[in-house]
């Protein structure tokens, strides 16, 4: 059985179908990219697989139990996290707060222990904190250090981004859902992403569905393509499997002639 | 910005438009000074003496040209790559510029008054002002003659405004130091005296003829006393501006964290002592002072975790007050329909529970809230509370716009607690509570899932933050600290009546921590001395309290949005540091294409 199962997924917005019946699986251990025209629907799908917006139709599943109609907190729980294609942090928290908020769903301490500060609140607060610094440091020297206590709103954009996939780490999830993590990074620190890409799937054993646009990375990273067009799977596979593709060519150029 | 092609003039900074920024600040300030006349502040102000004979407002009409003139003369802003021209004769020629269009515009409005009565609609330009008794503006003068000494008196301040802009920057700040320690002083008179007679007979030091040097017998500052004041002031700030000491902060950071924790502790001690020995110093009256910004300053911390911390803009927070002071008179009168007449401390735990329930209640249907509605329905929610405890449906409860009297004192073991010297400390106690759970919410899990829901509320959902739960806990714990400052007013006051909780109270709180510096618990305890405190010490001000509030608000909102103290976060230096690594990372970089600043976000 996958570790992840979509089926029949529908959600119409007003008169546009931004996703339109789809099936898709992911595996344990995947590294799977989403792939598509400007408006095919992918950050939809991502909205709907994590409950920021509710299907019309269909089911996911996640290790084998229906996770439509829950809330987003509890998605995340469940081990669903992403980013965003248009950054997300709390600007005005630091860069070490945003990574800990993501450590809610994993802590229990209310707001008696809170102002009690008894020995378990201190060593669950410490151990958050640990955490914390820890999903940060996977990106090397960029967010530890005088960064952990700086505002995210002062980061630069690179910096955004891997902040937002460290947020996301420290959750602890089974599944990674990244948003153009790319989008605004030049080539090399793209580079440096893919290796970390890499390392989250080899050494944390995360699952991860991406959406990209820059092929040099999907290219690099995927194992398998999921193409994209009006909302519905039009192919998978391996990357040279998908270009070649005619629905795909069609759809990538059909389209790029009007957006370019 | 005007760009003259004019490549000489490339030095300075393009066409210095001094002079029609001079008259337009003048013509602002001489509007000030036409309304603080018009609307009666000047002639309620002149009841008290500030400096030798001037009196207060005197003071206030002259400060106009002065701080005009001072911004006038204020060096133009320099493009990046342009030379500052350096200050000189024009900065102060643009203070006397500004202070004469100030001047010209106030003395028109002399004329005005001395020729028509216009009381028809401006109620407060009485005859005093120009014509009969002190004549006010006129400075006691014939009209000629007064409008000559003002003429002269608000171009020469303009001109002083303008000089200071001149001075070097340490003098500068000097002089300042100097006027604002003077002008608080004088303002404060009836705490310093009191705090000097208090120190005198309870610690036996020989303060007291410090006061008789400092102040005449009018109560304004004395002659010598200016001149000590501001010699000291001014003396203090240019020795502590020569060294080039590092901030206090930074000190304290290198210091060792066995001696920093002590030096922690001693500073706390020597706070708490003093603080014990307060209310004994300052008397009865300053006491009562303290004691109603206490209350405030409970509901603002309670209010700061609302919609500082959860962002949650909550207008009808005074219905949790009132809940407080209801549940307490409730339980504690033997006159309320309860009749129980239980002791405070018996009450406080149905006030946690009370205020809690009615958290909840205003919360819930909230919840899908955000902004503007969310202000719009708690505004509403305020009001219908206010209403229920008048109406006369609940009036065997709450006893209607008669209310309930008799409230219990609070007594601790056999002591009653009348005095406001004695209520000080209890109420002190509240607060030190209230400032405490602040900080360790602040620093905690639900502090940190309230933040995040401010910034952001669907990511904070989507990071694992059940808002549901967040939302509610932010009302309640808010509701509390609001009930428990109720609480202790029925008790202070002696009864409640539900005129007192109208919506003023909800606003003045939000504008404390608005001005005071949202999320910030020194900044809103600072708020609530000066926003609270102040109109209760100097009576006068009383009348034109919203007014104050008003323009300290627009203020507020064009020059210092975070607040007086700002929630601490070393951002900008911080900033700067990661511009510099960004540009060593592209620098360091081979021919890399677009780096992060110049390519766009795509879609
Ligand atoms: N909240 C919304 N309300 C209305 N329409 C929406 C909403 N979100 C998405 N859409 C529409 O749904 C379609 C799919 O949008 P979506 O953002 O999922 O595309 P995408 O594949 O992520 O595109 P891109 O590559 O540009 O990010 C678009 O036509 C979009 O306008
Ligand atoms: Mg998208």
């Amino acid at each position: 059985m996958a570790l992840f199962e979509i089926r029949g997924l529908t959600k119409d917005f007003g008169g546009v179908r931004a996703v339109d019946g789809l099936d898709l699986d992911i595996d344990e251990g995947e590294i799977v990219s989403v792939i598509g025209p400007n408006g095919a629907g992918k950050t939809t799908l991502f909205n709907l697989v994590t409950g920021m917006v509710t299907a019309d139709q269909g089911a996911v599943n996640f290790q084998g139990r229906a996770i439509a109609g829950l809330r987003p907190s509890q998605i995340l729980a469940l081990g669903i996290a992403r980013t965003f294609q248009n950054v997300r942090l709390f600007p005005e928290m630091t860069v070490r707060e945003n990574v800990m908020v993501a450590r809610h769903c994993r802590t229990r301490s209310g707001m008696l222990k809170a102002v009690l500060r008894p020995p378990s609140f201190r060593r669950e607060e410490k151990e958050t904190r640990q955490r914390a610094e820890r999903a940060l440091e996977f990106f090397g020297s960029r967010l530890v250090g005088w960064r952990f206590d700086t505002p995210a709103r002062s980061l630069s954009y690179a910096n955004r981004r891997r902040l937002e996939i460290a947020r996301a780490l420290a959750s602890d999830p089974k599944l990674l859902l990244l948003d153009e993590p790319t989008a605004g990074m030049n080539p090399r620190e793209t580079e440096e992403l893919i290796e970390l890409i890499r390392r989250m799937r080899d050494d944390l054993g995360v699952t991860i569905a991406l959406i990209e646009h820059d092929m040099r990375l999907v290219k690099g990273v995927s194992e398998r393509v999921v193409v994209l067009d009006y909302g519905q799977l039009i192919a998978q596979g391996r990357y040279d499997e998908v270009a070649s593709n005619d629905r795909v060519i069609e759809a990538y150029l059909g389209r790029k002639a009007t957006t370019a | 910005m005007t760009a003259t092609g004019e490549l000489a003039a490339i030095d300075f900074v393009p066409a210095p438009k001094a002079g029609p920024r001079a008259i337009r600040l003048g013509l602002v300030g001489g509007a000030v000074a036409v309304f603080v006349s018009v609307n009666g502040m000047v002639e309620a102000f002149s009841g008290r003496l500030l400096l030798g004979s001037l009196a207060l407002g005197e003071a206030l009409l002259l400060s106009v040209p002065l701080l005009i003139g001072y911004l006038a003369g204020r060096p133009e802003p320099v493009l990046e790559g342009f030379t500052a021209r350096r200050p000189g004769w024009r900065n102060v020629l643009a203070g006397l510029v500004a202070g004469l269009a100030s001047g010209v515009t106030l003395a028109l409005f002399v004329v005005l008054v001395a020729s028509f009565d216009i009381r028809g609609v401006f109620l407060n330009a009485t005859p005093e002002l120009v014509r009969d008794g002190p004549r006010i503006l006129t400075f006691g003068l014939e009209l000629g003659a007064g409008l000559g000494l003002l003429l002269g008196l608000y171009v020469a301040l303009g001109g002083a405004g303008g000089v200071l802009q001149v001075l070097p920057g340490r003098f500068r700040r000097a002089v300042l130091t100097a006027l604002g320690w003077v002008a608080g002083l004088a303002l404060m008179q009836p705490a310093v005296a009191q705090v000097l007679r208090g120190i005198q007979q309870e610690l036996r030091i020989w303060t007291a003829p410090l006061t008789d040097f400092l102040y005449d017998a009018s109560g304004a500052l004395s002659v010598p006393g200016i001149a000590t004041i501001a010699a000291a002031a001014f003396c203090l700030q240019l020795l502590a501006s020569r060294q080039h000491r590092k901030p206090v902060r930074t000190r304290l950071e290198q210091l060792p964290d066995r001696s920093r924790r002590i030096l922690r502790v001693a500073i706390l001690a020597a706070v708490l002592l003093l603080l014990g020995l307060l209310p004994q110093v300052i008397g009865p009256f300053l006491s009562e002072v303290l004691n109603i910004a206490g209350i405030f300053l409970l509901m603002a911390l309670g209010l700061n975790i609302v919609v500082g911390f959860a962002g949650l803009l909550d207008l009808g927070y005074v219905a949790f007050f009132a809940v407080g002071a209801y549940t307490t008179a409730l339980l504690t009168s033997p006159q309320s329909s309860v009749g129980v007449g239980w002791v405070f401390w018996l009450a406080v735990p149905f006030v946690i529970l009370a205020a809690a329930v009615s958290g909840l209640m205003v919360g819930t249907p909230v919840l899908r809230m955000r902004g503007d509605y969310l202000a719009i329905v708690t505004l509403g929610f305020g009001e219908i509370a206010r209403l229920l405890f008048i109406s006369d449906w609940l009036k065997p409860w709450f006893g209607g716009a008669q209310g309930i009297i008799q409230v219990g004192d609070i007594s601790l073991g056999p002591v009653q607690i009348r005095t406001p010297e004695a209520f000080f400390y209890v109420l002190f106690v509240f607060v030190l509570l209230a400032a405490y759970a602040t900080y360790a919410l602040q620093d905690s899990r639900i502090g940190r899932a309230w933040m995040a829901m401010r910034e952001d509320e669907a990511v904070a959902e989507a990071m694992g933050v059940n808002i549901v739960t967040a939302k509610l806990s932010a009302f309640i714990v808010g509701a509390v600290l609001a009930g428990f400052g109720g609480a202790l007013f029925a008790t202070k006051i002696g009864s409640v009546f539900p005129h007192s909780f109208n919506v003023i109270v909800s606003i003045t709180v939000l504008v404390v921590i608005i001005v005071g510096g949202m999320a910030s618990v020194p900044g809103v305890v600072l708020g609530t001395l000066v926003l609270v405190g102040l109109p209760e010490l100097l009576r006068e001000f009383e009348e034109y309290r919203f007014l104050i509030y008003g323009a300290l608000l627009i203020f507020m909102m064009l020059k210092r949005p975070e607040g007086f103290i700002p929630s601490g976060r070393r951002a900008e230096e911080l900033h700067e540091q990661e511009v510099a690594q960004d540009e060593w990372l592209v620098a360091g970089a081979p021919e890399t294409g677009a780096t992060d600043a110049d390519r766009d976000e795509p879609n």
